[in-house]
C-alpha cells in the first residue's frame, strides 16, 4: 500500500486541534513542556464544546503569550495575579469555565497568597500549573520548587537548603484545602502521560461546569533550555529527578 | 490477518526539530532531516521508514508544536 492510499480524510485518526491556530507559531525553545500542555487545553476545550464559554488567564513567565495560540477569550494577569483575576470573572460570568495557566514562579513564588487564598475559597476556577522547577522566562533563576542540589543560574553550585530552604510543594497545600476538589499531578513527558494529564484537565473542566469549587491541575514539566539540556535529556532528567519530590497521580478527588 | 498500517504528515514550517517524536515512536519510524531545514532554519521531521508505521499517534501525543497528524488503515 502506498503512503498517498495511507493519507487519506477518512483515515484520520490524531488532527491537530483546531483551537490551536497553525498559522501562529508558538513562541517557546523546541521540545518545551509548554507547547504540549497548550495542545492539550486546546483539544480539551474544543472536545467538551467550551469554546465559547471558556476564559483564560495567561501569567507572566513564558506561557505570557498563551492568548496568541489557544483561540479563547483571555484575560492577561500581572506576575502571579492569575487567580485574583480569574476570581473576578468567574464570580461576573458564572456560566463560564474560568481557568488560569501558571509557572512556578507565577503560582509558588509572587503568586503564592492569590494561589493559596483563592483555592481556599473554592472558587469556581481551574488552576493549570506548569512546574518546571525554575523561572523560564527570566533566564533560568532559581523557583521555590527547584530540586535541592539543582543548578540554576541563581544557585550555579546547586540549591541548598540552609541558604535556600526546601523545594516548595504547593499543590500538597492546595489538597489540604478544604476549597479544592481536584487536586492532581500529571506530565506530559511520554504518550501515555499525555493521554493521563488530557482526561486530568477533562475532570478539571468539568469540576467547573459542575461548580464543584477549585480544581488544581499540576503538570510536572521541562525547560530544556534553563535546564542546559537537549529535550530528550531534559525528560528523562525529569523523570529520574523531579518525580520523587513531585510523585505523580491525584492528590485529592472528592466525589 | 489483518495489519495496521499506517502514516503521519508534519507541518514542515511548524516543526522546530526538537527530536521528541523520533524518540516517542516505537517502530523507528521517523527521523530529523539531516541536512534539510525549513524556513526558521530547523532540521524537520520526516518519515524516514514509512514501512514501519503503525498509525500509534505516539509522535503526534508528545508533539509540542502539533505538528504532526496521524492516519491508519487496516490492511486485509
Ligand atoms: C511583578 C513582577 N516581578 C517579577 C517579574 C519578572 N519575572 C518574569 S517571569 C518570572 C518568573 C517566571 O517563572 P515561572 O512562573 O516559573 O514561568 P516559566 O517561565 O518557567 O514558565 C519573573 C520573576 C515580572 N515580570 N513582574
Ligand atoms: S525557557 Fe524553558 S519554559 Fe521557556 S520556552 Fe524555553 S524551554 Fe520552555
Ligand atoms: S504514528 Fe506511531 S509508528 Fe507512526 S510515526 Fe508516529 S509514533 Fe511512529
Ligand atoms: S515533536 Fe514536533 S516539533 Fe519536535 S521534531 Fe517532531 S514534529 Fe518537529
Ligand atoms: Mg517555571
Amino acid at each position: 500500500m502506498e503512503i498517498q492510499d495511507i493519507i487519506r480524510p477518512e483515515n484520520k485518526v490524531y488532527s491537530a486541534p483546531e483551537l490551536l491556530d497553525q498559522n501562529v507559531h508558538m513562541h517557546y525553545c523546541p521540545g518545551c513542556s509548554h507547547g504540549v500542555i497548550h495542545k492539550l487545553l486546546a483539544e480539551v476545550i474544543a472536545e467538551m464544546g467550551l469554546a465559547e464559554k471558556t476564559v483564560g488567564v495567561s501569567p507572566v513567565g513564558c506561557a505570557v503569550f498563551a492568548y496568541n495560540y489557544i483561540d479563547v477569550d483571555w484575560v492577561e494577569a500581572a506576575h502571579g495575579r492569575a487567580p485574583a483575576v480569574a476570581t473576578a470573572i468567574s464570580r461576573l460570568w458564572p456560566e463560564d469555565v474560568v481557568f488560569t495557566y501558571q509557572g512556578d514562579g507565577d503560582m509558588s513564588a509572587i503568586g503564592t497568597a492569590e494561589s493559596i487564598h483563592a483555592a481556599n475559597r473554592g472558587e469556581n476556577i481551574v488552576m493549570v500549573f506548569v512546574n518546571n522547577a525554575i523561572y523560564g522566562m527570566t533566564g533560568g533563576q532559581m523557583a521555590p520548587t527547584t530540586l535541592v542540589g539543582q543548578k540554576t543560574a541563581t544557585t550555579p553550585y546547586g540549591r541548598r537548603v540552609d541558604l535556600n530552604g526546601h523545594p516548595l510543594e504547593i499543590t500538597n497545600l492546595m489538597a489540604i484545602l478544604d476549597g479544592t476538589c481536584y487536586v492532581t499531578r500529571q506530565s506530559v513527558h511520554t504518550p501515555a502521560n499525555v493521554r493521563k494529564t488530557k482526561a486530568a484537565l477533562k475532570k478539571a473542566f468539568q469540576n467547573a461546569l459542575d461548580k464543584k469549587g477549585t480544581s488544581v491541575v499540576e503538570v510536572v514539566a521541562t525547560c530544556n533550555s534553563g535546564w542546559k539540556m537537549s529535550p530528550e535529556k531534559a525528560n528523562e532528567w525529569m523523570a529520574e529527578h523531579m518525580f520523587a519530590k513531585y510523585p505523580l497521580g491525584d492528590l485529592k478527588d472528592v466525589k | 490477518m489483518a495489519k495496521i498500517k499506517g502514516a503521519v504528515t508534519v507541518n514542515v514550517e511548524r516543526c522546530k526539530g526538537c527530536n521528541l517524536c523520533v524518540v516517542a515512536c516505537p517502530t523507528d519510524t521517523l527521523s530529523l532531516q539531516a541536512n534539510e531545514v525549513n524556513d526558521r532554519g530547523y532540521h524537520y521531521a520526516y518519515m524516514s521508514n514509512p514501512d514501519a508505521c503503525i498509525g500509534c499517534c505516539s509522535c503526534a501525543l508528545v508533539c509540542p508544536d502539533a505538528c504532526i497528524e496521524v492516519y491508519r488503515v487496516k490492511v486485509d
